[in-house]
């Protein structure tokens, strides 16, 4: 194996890391409002919102993210007169866009269901005692529910950003120059798919080992009350405030 | 019974509460003046926790009323015809005057003591952080757990939990204390402390609803005493009467049978 041919080709795929990282955190974080939105009409009791929200993870969750992919790259642009009458059409004409759009829809119908199961692993006697002081549901659900929720679904949440940061690579079919992408141009360029895909699925490792990393520290940031009990100290402060 | 001259501060009228085929309570009325602390004994079924549990509509009764200082909680009829609050905002704005102590403590396991006594104060209530947290931390001391104040629920015993949950109770000020078997899920060796804690409650004048199985608590704090059977209340009075010359067989039968 060419040691310093690896070397290069790395140097040459991190440049793809930029933009890898951004189409990520992009769907995640798009995905994550839209996956609230979702489980929370999943979980209104209201049939058609319910409905709804069933069908749409149905759907996303049940075919491929390749397919879904190419139908908003490919199929979407057999519309184009509609589209640029909408006044759209400069959206879905790039790839970017698309690329992003498959990612966030694909990982909203994913997410919704960990949110779902957060949710509704609330214990129910936490839950009444908020309402038993007279908490309004509003409140109910950002100072109880939500925090106790995120605590129990930020485990499943982090195995589907790593899937994201994974799902990424897709973009590279159509067009976009990520990690993947890179790869490409150098394997038609080179022939030694060997040693570029190795270094392509390194990047990938170090990437997903930092989320992973971080998730964890997240974790471990939320949950005091799952580790040991404080040691006994001095309290030197004044009365805390 | 209430003094006619003030309402009382709880009364429950005529309840009827079902799950299902099953009624729980058939028309159970009740009423606590300003001070009094109310045991309420019966057997598992008999519908005591049920109907401790409408007084701030954790459940909705089917018929009834309950009146909390005079002012009677609305009830209405939802599209499927079942009973509901009228008005979601007076049921908040009730419960936030009658606290609640719960079997399983119900302490939130993502806050520290001193910041489960502190949130309803500051997010239902409103009232300034600062003043709350003082309050929160004379509570502490009271309950007699002030050095776990930055302690999470799970790091406390039972007892300690449910000591937590009393502050957490008092920290709204409430003008009347629902007990629902609060020494039923404690290791026998942590009873007393929750009933220390009580006791001490009751001498200050609180008005206080407590569902209970510790027969030395009835009869020595109480200053009434209720046993349901059945979904109706059979047998009611103060301690010494009750538990001397009690009227209902079934109730002799319950005392003697140990609880």
């Amino acid at each position: 194996m060419d040691l310093a041919f690896m070397a290069e080709t790395f140097v040459k795929l991190l440049e793809g890391v930029p933009l890898t990282l951004k189409l990520a955190f992009s769907s995640v974080a798009l995905g994550a409002v839209f996956a609230m939105l979702l489980a929370l009409m999943r979980m209104s009791g209201v049939g058609p919102l319910d409905w709804c929200a069933r069908a749409y993870v149905f759907v996303f969750r049940g075919t491929p993210l390749l397919v879904q992919v190419f139908l908003i790259y490919y199929g979407l642009g057999q519309f184009r007169p509609t589209l640029q009458e909408l006044g759209v059409w400069w959206f879905f004409r790039e790839p970017y866009w698309c690329a992003l759009t498959a990612l966030t829809l694909n990982t909203a119908a994913y997410a919704s269901e960990i949110i779902r199961g957060g949710l509704q692993a609330v214990p129910h006697g936490q839950v009444e005692a908020a309402r038993a002081c007279g908490m309004s549901r509003a409140t109910l659900f950002r100072r109880i529910v939500f925090p106790i929720a995120v605590r129990q679904a930020l485990p499943g949440y982090g195995n589907e950003v790593v899937l994201m940061v994974k799902a990424t690579s897709l973009a590279s079919i159509i067009t976009m120059m990520e990690v993947t992408g890179i790869a490409h141009k150098l394997i038609s360029q080179t022939f030694r798919a060997v040693e570029i895909f190795i270094c392509a699925g390194a990047i990938y490792l170090i990437l997903n080992f930092l989320v992973t990393r971080a998730i964890m520290a997240l974790e471990w940031w939320l949950s005091p009350h799952l580790r040991g009990a404080p040691e006994p100290r001095a309290r030197l402060e004044p009365a805390h405030v | 019974m209430a003094p006619s001259s003030q309402p009382a501060a709880v009364a429950i009228r005529d309840l009827h509460k079902r799950f299902g085929p099953l009624e729980v309570l058939k028309g159970v009325s009740l009423s606590a003046a300003e001070g009094e602390v109310i045991s309420i004994l019966g057997a598992s079924g008999s519908g005591k926790s049920t109907m401790l549990r409408c007084i701030n509509m954790l459940e909705v009764p089917d018929e009834g009323e309950v009146i909390i200082g005079g002012e009677t909680i609305a009830l209405a009829r939802d599209r499927k015809g079942r009973m509901c609050p009228a008005d979601r905002a007076q049921v908040d704005r009730i419960r936030s005057k009658v606290a609640m102590v719960f079997q399983s403590f119900n302490l939130w396991s993502h806050m520290t003591v001193i910041e489960n006594v502190v949130e309803a104060p500051v997010h239902v209530q409103k009232r300034p952080k600062a003043e709350a947290v003082a309050e929160a931390e004379a509570l502490l001391a009271k309950v007699g757990i002030a050095d776990k104040r930055d302690h999470y629920p799970s790091h406390l015993s039972g007892g300690q939990q449910q000591r937590a949950a009393i502050a957490r109770a008092l920290a709204m000020h409430p003008q009347v204390m629902l007990f629902d078997e609060p020494t039923s899920a404690l290791d026998p060796e942590l009873v007393g402390e929750v009933l220390r804690v009580m006791r001490a409650l009751a001498e200050e004048g609180r008005t206080m609803l407590v569902v209970t199985h510790e027969m030395g608590f009835a009869r020595d704090v109480s200053s009434r005493v209720v046993f349901l059977h059945q979904g109706v209340v059979e047998e009611e009075g103060p301690p010494a009467q009750v538990f001397g010359a009690a009227k209902s067989e079934r109730f002799r039968q319950f005392i003697s049978s140990g609880r």
